[in-house]
């Protein structure tokens, strides 16, 4: 029998429990609620085989959000030929409002590496350092491309106070 | 611009993932049930688990491709139970409840007085050496009967060794299935039981037929 080395991960159940939602809103925003759950799928599916030879238990998060990073990079070039992203999610129309709609018009304006920066910096709430990690870029990239996101977002109309 | 992160991009931020999560709670079901469907048919969950009701209590039961490995009485948490088995067994544990399906209806007929006899695969590997021996001697006690402590260290081959298969019982993984509630003290105490004497208790009643 095979020494095991993985004694301190958690039980994937965990896994998805703790880190479902945040994967789910990562990917609503990044590819659009249509494709989320697919991408979820993929992405929790893509983890659980390779779980096992995770080495450090203590970054989960952002190995689990480099294969959701991956998943919604795949989708989009799977439908690169159909519809562009600009798909916003599904909510109640009374609750929403004028903002509301135009942060979902500003988002789909986001280029794909500023789109998904911002996602991870406000959705997954990843450190610049893990944002470069997950998108294989530099610390300073990954900060520049979530300034840059943030440059368009803030078109949006100004916030009630 | 400033470069610097203002509270209006933190309020853009809090909106975006208010609204991005918003649709979790209607898909979470489904998206779990597609999970373990799909990791199942793909052959990737090493420990399935499922909960199922008891008149002994909620029951925790774990099966890897070989067979039955766990059957845990919700004493503490099953959380407990899944750390456990993720650190002994795989941390590839998911909830799966389809494919304990057949254990379940086991288990319901055993608490119906509808079967005598649990017919499942079981994976021994959560025991070892005189432990194990122990409890594959404990596993031929047969249903209405009980055996006592130093008749069970017999059969596993120390008939001296009653107090190790005491605690080879109370270590037992796979409890009701591998009848440790059957041994009893020599004279016929109820001895100890891991899941709580009241269990014991009750396990030998509904045997005796009482």
């Amino acid at each position: 029998l095979q020494k095991r080395s993985t004694g301190e991960l958690e039980p994937f159940a965990d896994v998805v429990s703790q880190y479902g939602r945040a994967v789910y809103g990562f990917l609503v925003a990044a590819v659009g609620s249509e494709r989320a759950e697919d991408c979820w799928q993929e992405t929790f599916c893509a983890a659980l085989a390779a779980y096992p030879s995770v080495r450090n238990p203590q970054a989960v998060r952002s190995w689990l959000f480099t294969i959701a990073h991956r998943k919604a990079i795949d989708s989009h070039r799977d439908s690169a030929k159909d519809v562009p992203y600009a798909v916003v999610p599904e909510r109640n129309t009374d609750e929403a409002t004028d903002t509301d709609s135009d942060i979902w018009e500003l988002v789909a304006g986001l280029s794909a590496k500023q789109r998904l920066a911002v996602c991870h910096r406000f959705i997954a709430d990843l450190s610049y350092a893990e944002i470069a990690e997950v998108m294989h870029t530099t610390e300073q990239a990954a900060r520049r491309n979530v300034f840059e996101g943030l440059r368009v977002l803030r078109r949006a109309k100004k916030q009630p106070a | 611009v400033s470069r610097e992160i203002t509270g209006a991009d933190t309020a853009r931020g809090e909106l975006l993932r208010s609204q991005s999560v918003a649709s979790y709670d209607g898909a979470e079901e489904r998206l779990f049930q597609k999970l373990c469907d799909r990791a199942t048919a793909e052959d990737l969950i090493d420990v399935a688990v499922a909960r199922t009701d008891s008149p002994v209590g909620e029951l925790m039961l774990a099966a890897t491709p070989r067979g039955l490995v766990r059957v845990a009485y919700d004493l503490s948490s099953f959380d407990e139970v899944l750390r456990e088995l993720s650190s002994s067994v795989s941390p590839r544990v998911l909830e799966a409840p389809k494919r304990l399906d057949a254990v379940r209806r086991q288990f319901d007929d055993y608490f119906h007085k509808r079967r005598s006899h649990f017919d499942l695969a079981l994976d021994w590997q959560l025991t070892r050496g005189f432990y194990r021996s122990v409890l594959e001697a404990t596993a031929r006690i047969e249903y209405g009967h009980t055996a006592s402590y130093r008749e069970v260290a017999s059969a596993a081959g120390s008939a001296k060794a009653v107090r190790a298969a005491g605690s080879a019982l109370a270590s037992n993984p796979l409890a009701i299935v591998v009848p440790c509630h059957r041994v009893l003290r020599t004279g016929g105490g109820l001895g100890g039981y891991a899941g709580g004497l009241d269990r014991k208790a009750y396990l030998l009643r509904l045997e005796a037929g009482e």
